[in-house]
């Protein structure tokens, strides 16, 4: 018993928090990527995860394509969203001050939420998960507290969206800090021009660094289809705690945002346990206290 | 490129016979306008100018991107409703306590926020407005999801009555020009000559020995004053405080109407709030189609018209 709870009890909004932080940091790593080769804060992030769950329903509702497939269609149909966007609208800014790009994106929100609220309404629409990421395990936690009726039931769909989170963090890490493909990006971000002169095609790299960041989200849609129910504004107001959550990790490094996302998720739990009331503006108080020791986020180079 | 083109240069005020017969005109029309159109759309109109026009203050002249200018506008317009609810205080008493509030809030704001530039700035004054946003949603006398309503317009003074809609717009325009008067006046002054040269290059301005942070901090709180003034009048017409006035669509809003107006020139601003208040008007009845419809203006405006309205009518005429 900590703070007079139940460990059980503990142990769940422990879990809660460390998939909340599995959400942070997939958005935030796909914010990081996109900016660091774009120089854009993609504000649509949001509207573009809250699509992925959208289009997730939508292939079960009305083609009962299964939750297996959509975790591959969905992102796939999201990256080609992004390259249409990159290619019509974000590319005309690249030379004006990144502002622009931020303004633009969040005219693109406010497009994308407006046609979903008035195709499918504000309230939430319900999503059945598959059988196998259904119900929950039983843990027994005898052993820790002496008592052999303390049991823990553990949700299998949040173990699953935490353990396939850090599979993709992982994978998205390899691709860019270990492999030739991430090299030449990593290189693309510091000086486009002279990778150009390399001969290797820097505007296609940044479409395609676009579309996987969207893609990303559209993924990040996915598992949150199997979680909750599906509404229009269900990614507003998420990215805004996204943003807080990249000012506090500094967009400096791939490692710097998965870890400051489950870090996060993990501090927003300890605070819902202690004081309920605080824990939607946690994360808003870090970020400022970060800022008033370490301007740069705490993974940041200083500008 | 940077975000402006072009600088802005100081003119003598001078009243010719030309400028005065102009003044005139304008004072006509402003008299007679509420017999013609709806008072309340009018004041409900002029408060979104002057805070497009506070707004434009940190944008246009200063170069800083804030995206949660709603927070100022709204927290305004929580205390006066409260004030006059709760408190029973005078309309004059209630909304100088807003303003205080909003530059106290300000003053916060830009403790925090002036320590990053560009877009971490727009990301840090979202988050902290995000904060507000709770604040209001969960706080035990906001109102929650309802907000605070039924505020009853007490006399102004204690002895002017402005239950009257006609008598509260002459009362609303005095404000308005007042909150415009103070906006120009910052503008042409040599703390706006300062802020136009810290947009231009913070690094010179800092090696011609300014204290940049100083300069960007009050003209934080000067913009929170004047929104909170904004926001506070519009409690006292629409006789409401809610969770809108304080949302992160308004502070969206407040951006768009200075982008189609023309940032960067003293009153675009102004311009842009009549046409995106105008616009919400006729569009509310079909539902979302009013932020679809923005969110497309925002899109063209960004790509094709940075300039905006008056930048565009000033490029035009080439002065």
């Amino acid at each position: 018993m900590i703070f007079d709870l139940p460990l059980s009890y503990l142990g769940l909004q422990l879990l809660i928090g460390l998939q909340n932080g599995a959400f942070y940091a997939l958005l935030s790593l796909g914010l990081a990527v996109i900016f660091g080769m774009l120089n854009v804060i993609n504000f649509a992030h949001g509207a573009q995860y809250m699509m992925g769950a959208f289009l997730t329903w939508m292939l079960l509702d009305w083609v009962g394509v299964s939750y297996w497939w959509s975790l591959l269609l969905v992102p796939l149909a999201l990256g080609a969203f992004g390259i249409l966007i990159e290619r019509a609208l974000l590319r005309w800014l690249y030379d004006l001050d990144h502002l622009y790009g931020l303004l633009l994106t969040f005219g693109l929100v406010l497009i994308i939420e407006g046609v979903f609220v008035e195709s499918f309404g504000a309230s939430g629409l319900p999503y059945n998960k598959p059988d196998l990421l259904a119900g929950a395990q039983r843990i027994p936690l005898g052993a820790l507290t002496g008592n052999e009726k303390d049991v823990m039931m553990m949700p299998v769909y949040r173990l699953w969206i935490i353990g396939v989170s850090l599979a993709i963090c992982l994978a998205t890490w390899f691709g860019i800090e270990k492999t030739r493909l991430g090299s030449y990006l990593r290189a693309a971000t510091e000086n486009p021009m002279l990778v150009r002169a390399f001969g290797i095609n820097v505007p296609v790299m940044i479409m395609l660094t676009y579309a996987f960041g969207t893609a990303l989200a559209g993924f990040t849609g996915v598992l949150a289809a199997g979680l909750q129910a599906v509404t229009p504004h269900m990614g507003a107001n998420l990215i805004i705690v996204v943003f807080a959550v990249v000012v506090i990790g500094g967009m400096g490094s791939i490692m710097g945002s998965v870890l400051t996302g489950f870090a996060l998720g993990l501090v927003e739990a300890f605070v819902r346990i202690a004081y309920p009331e605080a824990s939607n503006i946690v994360i808003f108080v870090i970020m400022i206290v970060v800022l008033l020791v370490r301007p740069a986020g705490l993974f940041g180079r200083e500008a | 490129m940077s975000l402006f083109d072009g600088g802005y240069t100081i003119r003598r005020f001078a009243l010719s016979p030309r400028r005065l017969a102009l003044w005139i005109l304008t004072a006509a029309v402003l008299a007679s306008l509420p017999f013609v159109v709806y008072p309340v759309f009018l004041m409900k109109a002029m408060c979104f100018m002057l805070f497009a026009c506070a707004f434009n203050l940190m944008l246009g002249f200063a170069g800083l991107l804030s995206f949660g200018h709603a927070a100022f506008f709204g927290t305004a317009s929580y205390v006066v409703a409260h004030a006059l609810k709760v408190w029973g205080l005078t309309p004059e008493l209630a909304v100088a306590l807003s303003v205080l509030a909003a530059a106290f809030l300000g003053l916060l704001f830009g403790l925090v926020a002036i320590r990053r530039q560009g877009i971490y700035f727009a990301m840090i004054t979202l988050a902290l407005s995000q904060m507000i946003f709770f604040f209001a949603l969960q706080a035990p006398f906001t109102g929650g999801e309802d907000g605070i309503q039924g505020v009853t317009r007490q006399p102004l003074f204690g002895v002017i009555d402005i239950s009257n809609n006609l008598t509260l717009y002459f009362v609303v325009l005095v404000v308005f020009l007042f909150g415009l008067f103070v906006v120009y006046r910052t503008v042409h002054s040599p703390f706006g000559q300062i802020l136009k040269a810290i947009r231009e290059s913070e690094p010179r301005a800092i090696s011609l020995g300014y204290r940049v942070d100083h300069y960007k901090l009050t003209a934080f709180v000067i913009s929170a004053a004047l929104s909170g003034l904004a926001g506070g009048t519009k409690a006292l017409i629409v006789q409401v405080a809610s969770l809108t006035d304080i949302g992160w669509q308004m502070s969206g809003e407040v951006i768009l109407m200075t982008l189609l107006g023309g940032m960067g020139t003293v009153f675009g601003p102004a311009v842009g709030a009549v046409v995106v208040v105008t616009l919400q008007n006729y569009l509310n009845a079909f539902g979302s189609l009013v932020s679809i419809v923005i969110g497309v203006i925002f899109v063209i405006c960004v790509l094709l018209f940075r300039r905006g309205i008056v930048g565009e009518i000033q490029a035009r005429i080439g002065r």
